[in-house]
């Protein structure tokens, strides 16, 4: 298997490191948002010749904006708004930003609010 | 310069089988810019990991996708063994591999009709589906169902294959392997297929990188990313070079995917070679602990299953990047400065599969 | 002539029967091991409850008394685990399918008095 690496960042360093990525030719792979007991984690993942390396944020809450990193690569746009729309994460400066009708949920942020409770079969 | 208007395509639209939406700005007959709106049938599955344990998730990763079901449920499957650090015994490895291979093989004819369709060759979509149906009934013999398998499982798979059917089984795919190439050829050698695909749609291979292209899209602009190159799940104990073509254009990625069918042949021969008797699954106990990303090649591309667990039998978080989301980007590149009648053709061609786009 | 290529297909169809099954008139068979519908041999069931426990989408309702076994059919995605864990192996998918309904209902099997 591949290895594979995740290195913390803070969000002032994420246009910095991700230009870097950029010059060296790596492919962004894909931006994941995870929410966790106590905070949000965002990790931008990237690949070259199968080595796969991920940088990643940690958020405390919602109310701390991510700069956008679609001017450097231009197909983060999607994965921006996917993060903004299920998790409420605030990013700065997308390049088709779709303010929260990205996808059609019924629930605002729906993978950050309290769980509804268990459904009955 | 000529006035600017603005053409939805989709969600329903006759050559697209599931809902995006494109806005189609067009200046005369010539698209300038395409904005895609998706998020119609988001199903949230993601989350259900927080109230399905790990074992029965399997069911639910399954059916993120209808036509590439089995490599989903094996991604998930392998990101847990990695997690749980599960040794697959060698027979289920093989017996991954061919179904993977199977589904590939199903999911290309799939393909194959759709895109015969969307410009009119309506014969080759009948042609390519009957023989599609023909991999179906091999999958139903050995897994038991015919497009959902249900045959991944944690430290395994569920049902083997006896040699007396695995020599029937080669037999027929033998004869099938002839008729795809036959009319995988009639397909590639149409002067009409060639003049709707050839110089249309155009992915540099710098555009190719920087825009985040999976799958037959990236290796049709001629760079050789295959995931089955890192050899998970035993792939790198059979002989496996990626396919690819340098033009980037409709018809490069329809050679990719046709080349990709013949060499899946090739492959699960090999594996029926290699296959010696033995234990199918191991036995998988406690919970999984730590984060992995997870990737694997499906006939679409590359999928990422991310997953974090936190010891006790519900994960903290999967996530699921499917090839299609991937490939979105890229389509929007090439649909700019097509022509309006090119649209369906160049949107087929990067095999789109939405529902599991959105999961 | 590259145009002509696919006449050799159309010729070849023309002259062969179709390719589709005569479904009404020949019945279907299912190739054996076809995930069908679940079955119960209810003599041999010790109504643990097993079956009901790993169900990964809940189909199964097992009550110890009375001795009943109940399922949804509509809910069941016939994936074989409950036929897989049965420890008295009375469970067995049937390679034909559940017939189609209208409305949802449960397939009720109580045991006979005498046999509890």
């Amino acid at each position: 298997m591949a290895q594979q690496q995740i290195i913390e960042i803070t969000p002032a360093e994420l246009i910095e490191k991700v230009s870097a990525m950029k010059a060296q030719g790596q492919r962004l792979v894909q931006i994941c948002c995870s929410k966790l007991p106590d905070h949000l984690e965002v990790a931008y993942s990237f690949d070259k010749d199968f080595a796969f390396l991920s940088y990643r944020l940690t958020l405390a809450d919602t109310s701390t904006p991510v700069p956008s990193i679609s001017k450097i690569y231009g197909n983060s746009f999607h994965y921006e708004n996917e993060i903004h729309d299920l998790y409420g994460v605030e990013v700065k400066g997308i390049s088709i930003d779709f303010k929260g009708n990205f996808y059609r949920t019924a629930l605002k942020t729906p993978f950050n609010c309290a769980p509804e409770g268990e459904v009955k079969p | 310069m000529s006035e600017r208007t603005i053409i939805p395509f989709g969600p329903q639209h006759p050559v697209l089988p599931e809902p995006i939406h494109l806005d189609l700005v067009v200046e005369d007959e010539k698209v300038i810019e395409a904005i895609p709106s998706i998020g119609f049938i988001h199903r949230g599955l993601e989350r259900l990991v927080e109230k399905k344990d790990y074992v029965d998730y399997v069911y639910v990763a399954e059916r993120i996708c209808g036509i590439c079901s089995f490599i989903h449920g094996l991604t998930y499957c392998m990101a847990i063994e990695e997690l749980m650090k599960v040794q697959v015994p060698d027979r289920a490895q093989y017996l991954r591999i061919i179904w993977s291979e199977l589904s590939r093989i199903h999911s290309h004819l799939l393909w194959l009709g759709l895109t015969a369709d969307s410009f009119g060759f309506e014969s080759m979509f009948m042609q390519s589906w009957r023989l599609r149906e023909q991999i179906l009934d091999i999958i139903e013999e050995t897994t038991g169902g015919r497009v959902i398998f249900g045959s991944a499982k944690i430290g395994g798979v569920r049902r083997d294959i006896s040699s007396v059917k695995m020599d029937e089984i080669m037999k027929k795919m033998n004869v099938y392997r002839k008729d795809i190439a036959q009319l995988c050829e009639q397909f590639m050698k149409d002067q009409t297929v060639k003049h709707r695909m050839q110089g249309v749609g155009l992915l540099s291979r710098a555009d190719a990188i920087s825009l985040g292209a999976v799958g037959p899209m990236l290796r049709g602009s001629g760079i050789a990313q295959d995931i089955r190159s890192t050899g998970y799940s035993g792939y790198d104990r059979i002989g496996f070079t990626p396919v690819t073509e340098t033009a980037g254009d409709c018809y490069a990625r329809c050679m990719v995917r046709m080349r990709e069918m013949d060499a899946s042949f090739v492959m699960i021969e090999q594996c029926v070679g290699k296959m010696t008797d033995g234990p199918i699954e191991v036995k998988v106990t406690g919970n999984p602990a730590g984060e992995f990303f997870m990737r694997s090649e499906q006939p679409r591309g590359e999928a990422i299953y991310y997953a974090k667990a936190n010891g006790t039998k519900f994960l903290s978080r999967l996530r699921v990047r499917t090839p299609t989301f991937a490939n979105i980007p890229p389509l929007l590149a090439t649909l700019a400065g097509c022509q309006l009648a090119d649209v369906p053709v160049i949107v087929l061609t990067i095999d789109p599969c939405i529902s599991c786009a959105e999961r | 002539m590259s145009f002509m290529g696919f006449s050799k297909v159309v010729l070849k169809n023309l002259f062969t029967g179709p390719v589709t099954e005569r479904y009404p008139f020949v019945p279907k068979v299912y190739p054996q091991g076809a995930r069908g519908s679940v079955n119960i041999e209810l003599e041999k069931c010790i109504f643990c409850g097993i079956c009901q426990k790993k169900c990964p989408t809940a189909a199964i309702a097992v009550t110890k008394e009375p001795k009943s076994w109940e399922i949804d059919r509509l809910r069941c995605i016939s994936c074989n685990y409950c036929v897989e864990v049965c420890p008295k192996k009375c469970l067995a998918l049937d390679t034909k399918y559940a017939p189609v309904s209208t409305a949802r209902s449960k397939d009720m099997f109580k045991a006979v008095q005498s046999a509890g």
